[in-house]
């Protein structure tokens, strides 16, 4: 750079608008490749592993304010809660940090005598979340998954394996996708997309 | 990468399952009633036969629910997946059909 200032720029044309013209930046790439992929930690939150028939399956949809999705795959969302389908009788319910007990207690009491599981994994997961146009690229890099969005549609999610570890994919936008996994998973999980981060030059 | 079409999920790669045996192996009602040798032929002995075979596998690391497959172990291809609890299918007629459809293409 010195040396182009040198030779193509004579002190009386040297302005603030010569060289941002001239020149482009020597971090730019990596400016603009970094938009192209971000992965940050999830915040923490409320997460309750849920199971039952027909009959828990109403009744915690009336409790827990959204009625849980019976479509394979598939999540519904609403008032910063959401609920996930896991399996046939299986589903992940999310809500926002700190409700846990009180939450949970009332979930509990609303199907007082219907035959379910509910279980607290709040702690036991964490979520990374990924957003760019190369978030879906990202996670192809440990996970063979057709993520285009015609057969991953956005509101699809479901367990699968990334690397060696377990994780849950819910593609929450065209370029987003919210990821849980075990804790312990974490630092492997986040190990790997570093290295999806550096193979789109985004470090 | 093979393809494992779960009942529930649709076509997934292999990676998402666990193999889990031979499929319709009801367990005797009542143990007890069963000789030594019968009691062998529950626990152990399985068809394991060359060509087509009716196997539970499950979605381990998917909708985690077991299911069954029509599986040729020669060539390792999957005719045909079906939800547990429903009954065994006429394998040799499964696989005809399959193949019936695929040469009128
Ligand atoms: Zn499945």
């Amino acid at each position: 750079m010195t040396e182009f200032l040198g030779t193509e720029l004579s002190g009386t044309e040297f302005s603030g608008a010569n060289l941002a013209n001239a020149r482009t930046g020597a971090l730019d790439r990596f400016a603009g490749a970094a938009s192209a992929l971000v992965v940050t930690p999830g915040d923490p939150a409320t997460r309750f592993i849920f199971r039952g028939g027909k009959a828990a399956q109403a009744a915690m949809g009336d409790a827990f304010g959204i009625a849980l999705p019976v479509q394979s795959c598939r999540a519904a969302t609403g008032q910063s809660r959401a609920a996930l389908w896991l399996g046939p009788d299986e589903w992940l319910l999310t809500g926002e940090d700190g409700q846990a007990e009180t939450l949970f207690a009332a979930l509990e009491s609303a199907l007082a005598g219907v035959p379910h599981s509910l279980v607290d994994i709040s702690h036991r997961n964490i979520s990374i979340l990924l957003s760019g146009p190369k978030a879906a690229a990202a996670l192809n890099t440990a996970c063979p998954l057709d993520l285009a969005l015609e057969s991953f549609p956005v509101g699809m999610c479901t367990r699968t394996v990334f690397g060696k570890a377990e994780v849950l994919i819910w593609r929450t936008g065209d370029t987003l996708f919210h990821l849980e996994t075990w804790r312990s998973f974490g630092p492997y999980i986040w190990g790997l997309l570093s290295l999806a981060q550096r193979e789109y030059g985004a470090l | 990468m093979l393809l494992i079409a779960c009942p529930y999920c649709g076509e997934r790669p292999e990676t998402e399952f666990r193999y889990a045996g031979e499929a319709h192996i009801a367990r005797p009602h009542d143990p007890s009633a069963l000789n030594d040798d019968e009691w062998v032929d529950f626990l152990y002995q399985r068809a394991n036969p060359k060509g087509l075979h009716v196997e539970r596998w499950r979605h381990i690391h998917g909708c985690a629910r077991f299911f069954n497959a029509v599986r040729d172990t020669v060539s390792d291809r999957i005719f045909k997946t079906y939800e547990a609890g429903e009954p065994r299918p006429d394998v040799n007629a499964v696989a005809a059909d399959v193949l019936a459809k695929e040469s009128e293409r």
